[in-house]
């Protein structure tokens, strides 16, 4: 087995395009659940409107790029309202189930035949982001050091993606150590308490839905002009839990942690997964067993398992407290 | 204080400022893509072949028919790309050649390498996509991934193609029914939302698929293979609760932990599944071809009515059990109010087991039931638990039987959609019932109001 290929695959995993969009996804939900503890199972929800704002603007009605990100942006702030309007009044389950919910129906209808003159439907969108690439300062070839190496385009996409990241860190860093930020905290660690300091805990509740929902649906957008193809069947509820995963793994309620949580996540799942190929090509596992085409099942068993033995262990990840994690809704 | 007010105030005058705005810059500019529409008037065809891993495929031939008649081809470049003008808009046929296609990729159906009738407007350059999946991933051309195959009939009168649905709908809902029966009381009496219920009706199919229907299996008949799965699914259930759940909250593990902890567990067994099921979807040997009876209005096949007479015969079985006997007393006891159940004398660890072992058991047959009715697949439970999730606060969390009329009524809006809207988006509807009800009326149909938010 050639580890050093496994190494280098794992590590541009953990700084590609793909950790990038997680990343600010995670950024996003850390708004919500590690900050206002709000239990918000829907986060590919706004990945999607934020990926088909974009998409649909440019491909259906011929806008540019940048007019589709304020309309992927819009889409999300109204996706907020509508979820968070009712749902927000209820105790933290009934969020939790309304917002999988929401996600799912709306993968279902983007991808139904109905929606197909808009959004492709199961065939999705493709080829929006030329605008975007045509800007890309880096001449033709790959850069990078040693066997981790990018391609220009890869690099341009990286840039969005991580100076998107960045902006993020420091826009929710300044938020959470506002007056705002400072309610929506005291909201997570005792609604009934800021209540009655004379706070409206719903309207910050929905503030928060809005911005993290915001930050969501940029990760949605980083997602589909890395692969300039936007498709229904990518917005799963699985990644909804690979973003809770990270986020748990980096520490919730951390300013780093979805930073964090996204590099050692990709690196993790990326380093498995080469690893279990190479260890297929070579014969070391049967091909009985694990064929090649269940590896890539076998990444989401171990994603599973791992959120599962981080929530048991250690809920509080790498960067937490684990007096912010225990967490009993209400 | 006050800053914190005004400064939230302040923040959603600007979130309405940036609403309007965005509104506006939506609706201007739709007008002058239409305008910009008319401007191109070259159509054509073309698309990126990407393979299962999703890198593009480079090599692949590509050619346009019309009525048989060839009109154009392309080979796809580096990046997978292809395209091939076209004369003047109408319906062509674009096919992929096989024999140009590397061994590890396959179309996603069968016959998915040709796509027909492919409508081209004026000035349209289309994109289509020519799906590639793992040679063993693939799946017949008929079978419409997630979606139930019900017969699109034209033939029948409205009246009959209503009651039709609306037995469907009734099967349908009775199955969720039995399943989310199980997910109800686990939250009632221990208050954790077990996201792996799905999972257990997935194993409950799939040991009874084992015994009955695979090649390594003993195949023995459906019946005596249910009654095992459902053995199997009680233990399961038990064990669970015995190995993971009750350590965990005798660590004082927080609700919501719990909940992200159930999650886990549903990812991991649900790929588990897949590893060891693959995703191929399968069927039991036992009553697959049935004629249909006809009773007035309704007509169905022997199996589903089997299948709706058990669903009921298990619903009223638990309601009675609920209702009358001790065990089923000290059940809604806990459910009530844990610590003054176990003020009473009451032993909240064996209630809670026995709700588990119940549980298990009846997602087990649920699973069955459903396997039996449509297909057994490693994401079948997985499907079904947004189903249960939202039957159950339908009816009002908590209580069983809530779960129960919200079962029915979320069956019957999947099936009676069907009606008037495309089969691929009966579950959407029915998700879409449980956000309307949120709306509405919060704590469910069934459910107690109590001080939320």
């Amino acid at each position: 087995m050639d580890f050093a290929a496994i190494l280098s695959a794992a590590v541009t995993g953990a700084i590609g395009p793909v950790a990038a969009a997680y990343a600010l996804a995670a950024i996003g939900l850390n708004i919500h659940f590690g900050y206002t503890g709000l239990l918000n199972f829907g986060q590919v929800a706004f990945m999607l409107v934020g990926a088909y704002g974009v998409a649909i603007s440019v491909s259906v009605f011929g806008l540019s790029l940048w007019l589709g990100v304020l309309v992927g942006v819009l889409c999300a702030i109204v996706l907020a309202l509508l979820l968070g309007a009712p749902t927000l009044r209820l105790r933290s389950d009934y969020l939790a189930i309304a917002t999988i919910a929401a996600g799912e129906i709306l993968r279902l209808f983007y991808r139904s035949s109905y929606a197909e003159p808009l959004t492709g439907g199961v065939f999705g969108l493709q080829r929006f982001a030329n605008e975007f690439y045509e800007l890309n300062p880096f001449p033709a070839g790959e850069y990078g050091i040693g066997s981790i190496t990018f391609s220009n385009r890869d690099l341009w996409v990286m840039v969005l993606g991580w100076g998107l990241v960045a902006l993020a860190t420091v826009f929710v860093y300044l938020l959470i150590h506002s007056p705002w930020g400072r309610v929506i905290r005291s909201i997570r660690e005792d609604e009934n308490a800021a209540r009655s300091l004379g706070k409206n805990v719903y309207v910050y509740k929905l503030q928060s839905l809005i911005l993290g929902g915001v930050i969501g649906s940029f990760g949605g957008m980083v997602m589909v002009i890395n692969t300039q193809s936007a498709n229904p069947d990518s917005f799963d509820p699985v990644v909804t839990f690979f973003v809770y995963t990270l986020l748990v793994l980096g520490g919730a309620g951390r300013i780093a942690g979805p930073l964090l949580g996204a590099v050692v996540f990709w690196f993790v799942v990326v380093f498995f997964d080469a690893l279990l190929r190479q260890a297929i090509a070579a014969g070391y596992i049967s091909s009985d067993i694990i064929g090649a085409p269940q590896a890539g099942a076998v990444r989401f068993a171990l994603v599973g398992l791992g959120l599962l033995l981080l929530m048991v262990f250690r809920p509080q990840g790498i960067l937490g407290r684990k007096e912010e994690m225990v967490l009993n809704g209400r | 204080m006050d800053s914190g007010r005004s400064g939230s105030r302040r923040l959603a005058i600007r979130l309405l400022l940036l609403l309007a705005i965005g509104l506006l810059s939506a609706i201007l500019p739709a007008t002058s893509a239409a305008a910009q529409d008319s401007e191109q008037n070259t159509e054509s065809v073309g698309g990126t072949i990407r393979g299962p891993d999703t890198e593009p495929i480079p090599d692949i031939q590509v050619m346009v028919t019309k009525n048989g008649a060839p009109i154009g081809e392309d080979t796809t470049d580096a990046e997978g790309t292809w395209e091939i003008p076209l004369p003047e808009p109408g319906s062509y046929d674009v096919a992929i050649d096989p024999d140009s296609l590397p061994d590890s990729a396959v179309p996603r159906e069968q016959g998915g390498e040709r796509l027909t009738d492919v409508q081209i407007t004026p000035g349209q350059q289309r994109i289509v996509i020519f799906p590639l999946v793992n040679p063993n991933e693939q799946s017949d051309g008929d079978e419409q991934q997630g979606s139930t195959p019900t017969p699109q009939q034209t033939g029948p009168s409205f009246g009959q193609r209503f009651a039709d649905a609306l037995l469907s709908g009734i099967e349908y809902g009775s199955v969720i029914a039995i399943c989310a029966v199980g997910l109800s009381l686990i939250f009632g009496t221990t208050k954790l939302i077990n996201f792996a219920h799905g999972e257990l009706v997935t194993i409950g199919a799939m040991v009874a698929f084992f015994l009955n229907a695979a090649a390594a299996g003993p195949g023995i008949q459906l019946i005596f293979a249910a009654i095992l799965a459902v053995v199997a699914g009680a233990l399961l259930g038990g064990l669970l609760e015995r190995g993971l759940w009750r350590p965990l909250r005798h660590r004082g593990t927080g609700r919501i932990n719990l909940f992200i902890i159930s999650i886990g567990l549903s990812l991991l067994l649900r790929h588990v599944i897949l590893i060891i099921h693959g995703s191929r979807p399968g069927s039991y040997t036992d009553y697959n071809i049935q004629e249909q009876l006809e009773f007035g209005p309704f007509s169905a096949a022997p199996r589903d009515l089997s299948i709706l007479a058990i669903a009921l015969l298990t619903l009223v079985g638990v309601a009675t059990m609920l209702q009358r006997t001790r065990i089923g007393t000290a059940i809604r006891a806990v459910s009530d109010d844990r610590d003054l159940a176990e003020t009473s004398g009451i032993d909240v660890s064996r209630v809670v087991l026995t709700v588990w072992i119940l549980g298990g058991g009846l997602a087990a047959l649920g699973g069955v039931l459903f396997g039996l009715a449509e297909v057994v697949a490693w994401d079948m439970g997985f499907k079904l638990l947004l189903l249960m999730f939202a039957a159950i606060i339908l009816g009002g969390l908590g209580s069983a039987y809530g779960a129960m009329v919200g079962s029915f009524a979320v069956g019957i809006v999947a099936h009676l959609s069907t009606l008037w809207f495309p089969v691929e988006l009966q579950n959407a509807w029915a998700l879409l019932v449980l956000i309307v009800v949120l709306l509405v009326r919060p704590q469910g149909i069934l459910g107690r109001k109590e001080r939320v938010g």
